[in-house]
């Protein structure tokens, strides 16, 4: 099989043009989405019956809390690759990945709290989904604790690719076990979006807003991506050609 | 099996920012020595790590008996002897006790056979010795006789001749030579030359 | 003497191989060894645990009852620091002095030799740590028929815990100043078996049947067993490259 496709798309030149390029074709509908789905969420969709406008956080916090694990299996994917075939490009991916989730990760810790507020009367409540939320942020920045704490690039690379893919075995373990220690001690919670009966003005907003956070994400890691490579390969000649006027 | 059992093909190395081997291409026979020479920071010890599949080089590869090390590392290692810097040993241990836990993780051995080889390398006083109580030319001592032990058809040395004597230097050369004498292949990355006892010794300069 | 040949006999090679649970068993025992000749590191994860669970009494209330209620938690709190507290030390002389290198470069499989490592620190924590924990669940008003479900839950539980303390130890090896990271790496994995472990032993004083999350935590240390060698085994690797 011929591999140069595959060598040439993972060479940092390449990535880095590449990256630049396709980052608008990202921003921009994430943008246009995200501002309709909040136009839609906030503005169009009536209160909720037993929630009134409380429940419109929703649409920061349910788009928030799916991609902090959807980031999360990224960047243990792109570790994954890394490590198995030493590809330099995915550890970059996954170095890039973990900021912006743990950042997606504490926007939906903080808006589950204030949710809470109004719905169980305390800003924290020891739900199974905040708390497991909670321990992914203790992932991320176990995982960015570990590669700070490596000087040498390659072995932050490395060592922190294992992590990642020790955590991604571990979360389903987590949320099982958060989730059945709950049960022992409180109903379930209250904070379902499984919920038949969401009509199209609450649902296709909220549609909305997932798909635009993902495709913020994605623009995101790219623009994160640059920045990674041009770090990793300061001493390259590449860099001076790509970024002279 | 080949004359030349070792070889290396086109071996590209950097550590951090630093290309360190430059497409490096050699191979090595039965029964040579090749003496590894250059200044600090030049990747001797890369170079030694990289061959025993410790550190996996940018591009290139290692052949031992025509086939990439790649391949079947472990299979490679039971076949290689690699002293760093430091001898593998714990002060908390007897030197006898050192050699029976290093060694027996890859062959069985007989207690003659230990004492045998602690004689050998000048350390047949040392075996029920704590290792802390040594003195780092013993220590050394200790580590060849554990190397000696090993009978493995590839030494690879990093400074074996560091804290000894003229003596111990000498023996290092002894040791050497009849390692090559029986068809073994031993590469060390020394500072000054190799002691004169060791026959049959091709040379590789680094350059910083 | 007889000088070891090189070029040894197939036949003799064969009589002279060791099997990788060979080789395990041998690093086993070179840890132990050590071990018991630094006596006094070995007492410190159990003294640790002791003057952890002396806390609680004093900094919450001398009732019983209270006491009875936070006696799981206490425990199973107490007995993670304890285990996280002796992991720093895994592999950290091995590392200094060339142990892991010639673990790596041994032609046996590393991952035997890691699992070897986890079973010696489970040997040396885990199974005091289970030994003691009734005593300090007796004096948190814990009654004399827990003793069994208590002993079994830390046990098992700390199985896992050592095995995944290893990986943890193993990722941080090299770094001057582990011991915050290693343990913002290992507790929010080792959860899982905090709450398993404190619900069979919360049961257990309570009189009730604990069997479900003892299977729990025996789960768990079997996925451990399987898993978290070979991810230390990687782990050694990348800090030697």
């Amino acid at each position: 099989m011929n591999w140069t496709w595959f060598h040439r798309l993972a060479s940092p030149p390449h990535v880095y043009a590449l990256a630049g390029r396709l980052t608008p074709w990202f921003a921009w509908p994430a943008a246009l989405l995200i501002v309709g789905g909040l136009w839609g969420g906030l503005v169009l969709a009536p209160p909720d019956y037993q929630q009134g406008d409380g429940f419109r956080i929703i649409y920061v916090h349910a788009p928030s809390a799916w991609m902090s694990l959807m980031v999360y299996m990224t960047m243990a994917v792109a570790a994954a690759i890394g490590l198995i075939w030493r590809m330099k490009v995915a550890h970059a991916v996954a170095a890039s990945c973990a900021p912006i989730g743990a950042s997606f990760t504490v926007a939906a810790l903080v808006t589950g709290s204030l949710w809470g507020r109004p719905m169980w009367g305390t800003y924290w409540e020891w739900d199974p989904r905040l708390t497991s939320e909670l321990i992914l942020l203790f992932l991320y920045l176990g995982y960015m604790g570990l590669r700070s704490g490596l000087e040498d690039t390659q072995r932050a690379d490395r060592a922190s690719a294992v992590l990642a893919v020790v955590g991604v075995v571990n979360v389903p373990i987590i949320h099982y076990s958060v989730t059945w220690w709950n049960s022992l001690h409180q109903a379930p919670s209250v904070m379902r979006f499984d919920r038949p009966a969401m009509p199209a003005a609450m649902l296709v907003p909220l549609l909305m807003m997932l798909l635009g956070f993902t495709l913020l994400f994605v623009a995101l890691l790219l623009t994160r991506l640059r920045g990674e490579v041009l770090t990793r390969e300061r001493a390259a000649s590449w860099i001076r050609e790509a970024l002279s006027p | 099996m080949s004359n030349q059992p070792l070889r290396v093909e086109n071996l590209h190395l950097w550590r951090g920012e630093r290309h360190v081997l430059r497409g490096l291409t050699f191979s090595l026979g039965r029964g040579t020595c090749l003496q590894v020479k250059g200044p600090n920071g030049s990747g001797k010890t890369s170079l030694l790590r990289t061959l025993c599949g410790l550190i996996y080089p940018e591009e290139g590869r290692v052949l031992w008996d025509g086939e990439d090390v790649r391949r079947d590392l472990r299979a490679f290692h039971a076949r290689l002897a690699y002293l760093g810097h430091e001898p593998p040993l714990k002060g908390d241990l007897t030197a006898g006790e050192n050699l029976r836990f290093w060694v027996g993780v890859r062959r069985r051995l007989s207690l003659a056979d230990l004492d045998a080889a602690l004689a050998r390398a000048g350390a047949g006083g040392c075996s029920a010795r704590l290792v802390r109580t040594l003195s780092a030319g013993q220590r050394r001592r200790v580590a060849l006789a554990g190397l000696a032990l090993l009978a493995v058809p590839l030494w690879l040395l990093d400074e074996p001749t560091t804290n000894l004597d003229a003596d111990g230097q000498e023996l290092v050369g002894q040791l050497i030579a009849e390692q090559l004498a029986r068809g073994a292949t031993v590469i060390a990355a020394v500072h000054h030359d190799l002691p004169r006892a060791v026959p049959a010794i091709e040379q590789l300069e680094l350059a910083a | 003497m007889s000088a070891p040949g090189v070029a040894l006999a197939p036949e003799r090679a064969a009589a002279l191989a060791v099997s990788g649970a060979g080789a395990a068993w041998l690093a086993l025992l070179r840890d132990l060894t050590l071990a018991f000749r630094r006596r006094g590191q070995l007492v410190q994860p159990l003294a640790f645990f002791a003057i952890v669970t002396l806390l609680f009494p004093l900094a919450v209330s001398p009732e019983l009852t209270r006491l009875r209620e936070m006696a799981p938690g206490v425990l199973w709190t107490a007995a993670l620091l304890a285990s996280l507290l002796a992991l720093e030390f895994l592999f950290r002389d091995d590392a200094y002095d060339g142990t892991l290198e010639q673990y790596a470069l041994s032609g046996q499989s590393l991952t035997a030799l890691m699992f070897a490592k986890s079973a010696a620190h489970w040997l040396l924590t885990g199974l005091p740590l289970a030994l003691m924990a009734p005593l300090a669940a007796l004096s948190l008003g814990a009654p004399a028929a827990a003793v069994a479900g208590i002993v079994a839950s830390v046990a098992v539980g700390s199985v896992a815990l050592s095995l995944i303390g290893s990986i943890g130890a193993a990722l941080t090896l090299g770094m001057k100043r582990s011991g915050a990271l290693l343990s913002l790496l290992t507790l929010p994995l080792s959860l899982p078996v905090l709450i398993f472990g404190a619900r069979a032993t919360q049961l257990a004083i309570a009189g009730e049947a604990y069997l479900a999350p003892l299977e729990l935590l025996g789960a768990l240390a079997v996925l451990g067993v399987t898993l978290a060698p070979l991810a230390a085994a990687a782990a050694v690797r990348i800090s030697l490259e």
